[in-house]
């Protein structure tokens, strides 16, 4: 792992009142790459996804230990600013989401509650982020219309685009494809490829097939715990323990 | 065998008892439309009563009622609604002081509408208006410790807050926790999440709310007997510190106060189908704003 160190976690522990849901977790991610995390259902994959941007914080009973180190600050300590953190590091949802707002105003949505209210600039931002999520050519007509009467795919990639208008340099996205079909998937897939290139990418996904294709690193979560970590060609070939590889033979999961 | 019978029994009981809820409604609004009907009409609605309520309209008692509820709402509904956001999305669900305003909305609702109207006496006219009017004029004039529209509306609003809070409260978590959590992960802060996201798409629920409480309002007398409603005025009030004419109040005075009670008889029909009018009307179009909504988030 010759690259830059994105984000850094340090016996990262999190616990739903009583339940310990992860277990001191560390892990370096390095930038301008993708990361997937897979692992079984419950194992607290999206859970350590919703860390990176404290979107747990939103739950009653959540309560963290350890550190993540985001470009080596610890987004933890006293006086860290979500709102900040969370314009650096965007997050992309399983069910895709678009406001029930214009395409347009979807987009604009971010740089406007951070006070760009200037038109030009706003059709600026929102036209360069429809085109980095592979969207613009098909409803560039349409951006007076509903977010919501887009198809699934066109919906993810829109929310993809909402995330890049605010300029994050992290992107995380929980499962993105997993209510898309085949081609929506593949769309998506292709298009994360690209974004590595600007964002650092972490995916939680639960297609072995879609983490082999779309990620240079991978974890695999279980039960709470990080089992393996690793460029992924080589957890994918030659898996060092053997629940990785029984999970990725679709032994258990 | 007997069990059959029995079984027959209690479908007929249940049937019976289904039915006279329906007479009674049916009774209800046939009787007071057939009484009132021939005296509707456009004067009715746009007149004064005259020669001691046995003729003329009820205008000033439409307008007084229009004026009610809408200095009501205006301050019951921002408050409800202020309420019910800090409940549904700031409140800590398990604090005691939670715990608290919730049962004091729901004791709220519960207390007797007269109890208001004294409430209204005590507080607004005496403690409020009596101060006032210490302050503005040392008790020179008595303006304000009067019976008058605005202690009658506050005291109004008082009222029906609960029915504002609660359908207010319904509308805000009826907003998908997907809205909320993508605006914040574009680093909005909770305040703009609930005013650029939450509240748009909220506000046909919190219509709905205004609209139950109007017609909650519109058909209530006892909280208003002592705070400003007026037995019969020559004019319409042309400030708040006047007092108002009412339909609720207004057919209670025809019907017990009238020098020729016989005469008014039409009159209280036709004051009565209006009253009722207004209420369904509202209750009605409340209803479906909230059909609207809830096929909307299926």
């Amino acid at each position: 792992m010759n690259n830059v160190t994105k984000i850094e976690t340090h016996d990262l522990s999190l616990f739903y009142g009583q339940k310990q849901a992860l277990k001191k977790i560390s892990v370096a991610i390095p930038a301008f790459r993708v990361t997937a995390l897979i692992g079984p259902s419950g194992c607290g994959k999206s859970t350590f996804l919703r860390t990176l941007n404290r979107m747990n914080d939103l739950i009653d009973n959540v309560r963290t230990e350890g550190t993540v180190l985001i470009d080596d600050v610890n987004i933890y300590q006293n006086g860290i600013d979500k709102v900040e953190l969370r314009k650096k590091v965007g997050m992309i949802f399983q069910k895709s989401n678009p406001f029930p707002k214009s395409i347009y105003d979807n987009v604009a949505y971010g740089p406007r509650i951070n006070g760009i209210h200037d038109k030009k600039i706003l059709d600026e931002i929102v036209e360069q982020s429809l085109r980095r999520a592979a969207l613009w050519e098909e409803i560039k007509d349409d951006l007076r219309k509903s977010g919501l009467a887009l198809s699934g795919g066109q919906q993810q990639r829109l929310c993809i685009a909402r995330a890049l208008a605010v300029n994050p340099e992290v992107l995380l996205m929980d499962e993105p494809a997993s209510a898309l079909d085949p081609l929506a998937t593949s769309k998506v897939e292709e298009l994360i490829y690209e974004l590595k290139e600007k964002y650092t990418i972490v995916i939680v996904t639960h297609n072995m097939q879609q983490a082999a294709r779309v990620s240079d690193y991978t974890a695999f979560f279980y039960i709470g715990e990080l089992v393996e970590y690793g460029e992924t060609k080589q957890i994918f070939t030659t898996p060092g323990k053997k629940q990785t590889e029984d999970y990725i033979t679709g032994r258990f999961g | 065998m007997r069990k059959k019978i029995l079984g027959y029994v209690f479908i007929l009981s249940t049937a019976l008892s289904a039915f006279l809820v329906l007479a009674a409604i049916v009774v209800i609004i046939g009787k007071i439309t057939a009484g009132g009907w021939d005296k509707l009409s456009l004067e009715f609605l746009t007149a004064a009563p005259k020669e001691g309520m046995t003729a003329g309209g009820i205008f000033p008692a439409i307008i007084g009622t229009v004026l009610l509820v809408s200095i009501m709402s205006l301050a019951g509904v921002p408050i409800g609604t202020i309420t019910a956001i800090y409940l549904s999305e700031y409140a800590d669900q398990g604090s005691i002081l939670t715990k608290m305003i919730r049962f004091a909305v729901n004791t709220l609702a519960g207390v007797p509408a007269i109890v208001f109207g004294l409430f209204g006496l005590g507080f607004f006219i005496h403690f409020v208006g009596g101060g006032m009017d210490k302050i503005f004029s040392g008790n020179s004039e008595l303006r304000w410790s009067q019976p008058n529209l605005l202690w009658a509306s506050l005291t109004m609003a008082l009222l029906t807050l609960p029915v504002v809070i609660v359908s207010v409260e319904e509308a805000l978590r009826s907003i998908p926790v997907d809205y909320r959590e993508a605006s914040l992960a574009l680093g909005a802060t909770k305040f703009q999440t609930i005013v650029h996201v939450v509240l748009p798409n909220a506000y046909p629920g919190i219509l709905t709310g205004a609209i139950l409480a109007v017609g909650r309002g519109a058909g209530e007398v006892a909280p208003i007997l002592f705070t400003g409603v007026a037995y019969y005025l020559p004019h319409l009030p042309s400030s708040l510190s006047d007092q108002f004419m009412q339909l609720g109040y207004h057919l209670y005075v025809m019907a017990t106060q009238s020098s020729d009670v016989e005469a008014t008889i039409g009159i209280q029909y036709a004051t009565a189908f209006v009253l009722l009018a207004v209420t369904f009307l509202l209750n009605f179009s409340a209803i479906f704003i909230r059909y609207r909504i809830r096929a909307r988030l299926r």
